[in-house]
């Protein structure tokens, strides 16, 4: 790729989009804050109540100290819900110009943006703008952001969020973010239907030490399918900042759900998200994402596979540059007989980047005939770099098959040769093997996101 | 003018020596083949022509077209249209064959390459060297069999168009059918695109489809014996325990 089709992108991500806040919370957390942003979505009491329990949950927490040192993390400094305009979009032309602008820089076509049938764009702390396309309501389904979900499905919400999947209590990151959530995507796809064209949605984050905690809720029927995508850019800021999302799927008997993600959050960012789905029988759950970003990144997605012949598939590739920590992996519970999963997780570092696969798989005393497969690759491309692999495996019946490889290495220099012997530079050849390394997970990607992806590596590997 | 003048070669891996004083000349459109026991220092001498960085040069020079290009890279002296048949091509996983050649070509023209274009053009040049179009959609090298990596060589040496190629043991581990396609393929080369070479090989089976005007004989870092066609002939009946002994 020349040079000419990095550098204006390279640009606008290094400064910030212009746009005017409406409302800006203070630094720090406490009580007050939470009724402040309970009150001006005008949420019903049963939401304020569950905030203030998730935050009761979340000061007496201790922030974890199992993964990378959070230390320098200070809560007081955050920012923790922000609204960009007092409005929703309902239109495309009603989008705020900034954002347009931001997308274009991400270089989604405008044919394409038309061609996607129901985009929810989160620009700040908040959606503004949601545009469903007819044909789907008419099945049924539903795709929403979050806040308005609260209102117009409160029974749905009720049942499905933060309680069965990922309870408050989970972990530390879960209770603050049940406490502070703002803005995610609510799905809900009814008995049966079948959603050919991906849901997408893109994330964007702008302003010095705001918090981002958007909250993702998909329900996937009996029999019906669904993919959902969500990529994330930010500008770049020195002052650190947290995002601390919460996905929650639900894949109920022989249902499907994909859910892809990019996630490119300036370096300064702490990138801390818990990602699970609950799978029923028969279901199938797909997990591809690629980590790009980020200064320090936890993520492990997570799939319990509770009914037999359940399936999950994860596919993670994670990038971890200069500054950068990513201790990322996967979690799959297999609870039901004949389930299965398979892990595929790759890693890159580079000047000085830290990349840790932090993987738990768990056969249950039950799941007779289950399998599960762990792969793990990293590629370090200098001394400086590390990687470290810890895979949990626990097999509580014999009557079940696991599989464990991990791959660590550095660039091959006889690989670097062969390619230089054809002419190509050393850096195009390392970025010729490092684009090779990722294939088998751009390829999942649709077409527009693996041009993404691979722009992103390109940046990276230049050090920009 | 020659094409490659090697003067009184020297080379040394990890400070061992393998090459010890080495001369060889090839004029432009000559074929060449050099032949000689294992260890003898064959491989060496292709690595080195080609700038591997292990391999190091203590004396001696090797010229291209009149000019040293002993400090010249590796991807630079592949630009000025020398190339290396490797003996054991490397597998790059995630990459196709066609995404491959088309970043050799982009390096060679010093431009970008519109894919469409390219595209129809390879699948023109393997249609003519019999390669089934599936194998340019095949990440490179991984998974072929040992005259896959051969004729993916041939195809790369096709596209690419070198003046000068070094080709190390091309031969080994083929059957009958893959050396004679392989062989037609470095012919057409040799005819259609006036292309210089040095073969290495162990065998004389080679030269039977592929002759050349002169054979060297090489024997611990040097060569040792340099004639024509019958050369080769006389070693495959004599063994090379009869150069040694002379």
């Amino acid at each position: 790729m020349s040079a000419s089709t990095i550098d204006p992108l390279d640009n606008v991500l290094e400064q910030p989009v212009d746009s005017k806040y409406v409302f800006r919370s203070k630094k720090g957390l406490n009580e007050d804050i939470i009724r402040e942003i309970s009150a001006r979505k005008q949420e019903p009491s049963w939401m304020l109540e569950k905030r203030l329990a998730s935050y009761d949950i979340f000061r007496k927490k201790p922030v974890p100290t199992w993964g990378p040192d959070l230390s320098a993390l200070n809560f007081d400094e955050i920012i923790f819900y922000i609204r960009p305009e007092d409005y929703k979009a309902m239109k495309w032309e009603d989008v705020p110009d900034a954002i347009k602008k931001t997308y274009d820089a991400l270089g989604i076509p405008e044919a394409e943006k038309k061609y996607l049938a129901g985009l929810v764009a989160q620009y700040e702390s908040e959606a503004v703008y949601t545009n469903l396309k007819k044909a789907w309501d008419s099945k049924g389904v539903l795709f929403t952001d979050m806040d308005s979900a609260v209102k117009e499905h409160p029974d749905l919400v009720k049942e499905y969020f933060m309680t069965k999947c990922v309870p408050a209590a989970d972990n530390k990151f879960a209770a603050l973010h049940g406490a502070v959530w703002s803005g995610g995507s609510f799905v809900y796809v009814p008995k049966g239907v079948k959603v050919d064209i991906p849901l997408q949605t893109y994330f964007r984050m702008n302003t010095k030490s705001s918090g981002q905690f958007e909250h993702t809720l998909i329900i996937v029927e009996p029999g019906a399918e669904v993919h959902y995508i969500e990529g994330c850019t930010a500008p770049r800021y020195s002052v650190s900042s947290l995002h601390s999302a919460v996905v929650e799927i639900f894949v109920k008997d022989n249902a499907r759900a994909r859910y892809t993600t990019i996630q490119n959050w300036s370096t300064d960012v702490y990138n801390l998200n818990t990602k699970r789905a609950i799978v029923y029988e028969n279901g199938i759950m797909e997990w591809v994402g690629g980590s790009m970003g980020s200064g320090v990144t936890m993520l492990y997605p997570a799939s319990i596979l509770r009914g037999k012949g359940a399936r999950a598939e994860h596919l993670n590739i994670a990038f971890a540059g200069k500054g950068q920590y990513k201790d990322t992996g996967a979690k799959v519970i297999l609870a039901a007989p004949d389930t299965s999963a398979s892990i595929i997780s790759k890693s890159i570092s580079k000047d000085g980047g830290k990349s840790v696969y932090r993987g738990l798989v768990r056969i249950g005393s039950n799941a007779t005939g289950a399998k599960a497969h762990v792969e793990c690759q990293s590629l370090m491309l200098d001394d400086k770099s590390s990687v470290d692999t810890i895979p949990i495996i626990e097999q509580l019946t014999p009557q079940s098959s696991v599989g464990h490889e991990a791959t660590v290495g550095k660039i091959d220099e006889e690989q670097l040769f062969y390619l230089m012997s054809r002419g190509i530079s050393r850096d195009d050849a390392v970025a010729l093997v490092v684009r090779g390394f990722i294939e088998p997970i751009a390829k999942e990607l649709p077409m527009g996101y693996a041009v993404e992806l691979n722009r992103l590596i390109q940046l990276e590997m230049k050090g920009a | 003018m020659s094409l490659l003048e090697i003067k009184n070669l020297h080379v040394e891996i990890e400070g061992k020596k393998i090459i010890k004083g080495l001369d060889l000349t090839i004029n432009p459109y000559e074929v060449h083949a050099l032949m000689g026991p294992n260890g003898s220092g064959k491989s060496t001498l292709s690595y080195t022509i080609m700038g591997h960085p292990k391999y190091k040069v203590t004396d001696g020079d090797i010229l291209y077209n009149g000019e040293s290009i002993l400090n010249l890279g590796v991807d630079e002296r592949a630009r000025k249209g020398i190339f290396l048949g490797f003996q054991y091509p490397m597998e790059v996983s995630g990459v196709s064959v066609e995404n491959f050649l088309r970043t050799a070509v982009e390096a060679k023209e010093k431009k970008d390459v519109p894919i469409l274009a390219f595209h129809k053009a390879l699948n023109k040049r393997v249609e003519a060297m019999s390669i089934p179009q599936s194998f340019l959609d095949r990440y490179l090298n991984e998974g072929f069999s040992g005259g896959e990596k051969k004729r993916n060589e041939i195809l790369q040496m096709a596209v690419l168009l070198p003046k000068f190629a070094v080709l190390d043991e091309i031969d080994s581990g083929l059957d009958i059918d893959a050396l004679r396609l392989v062989s037609e393929g470095i012919n057409k080369l040799i005819k259609e695109d006036r292309l210089s070479l040095l073969l290495i090989t162990h065998y004389q089976r080679i030269l039977d489809y592929i002759k050349p005007q002169f054979v060297h004989i090489m024997v611990d870092g040097k060569v040792v014996k340099s004639g024509g066609y019958e050369l080769a002939q006389q070693l495959d009946k004599m063994g090379y325990e009869w150069v040694k002994e002379e």
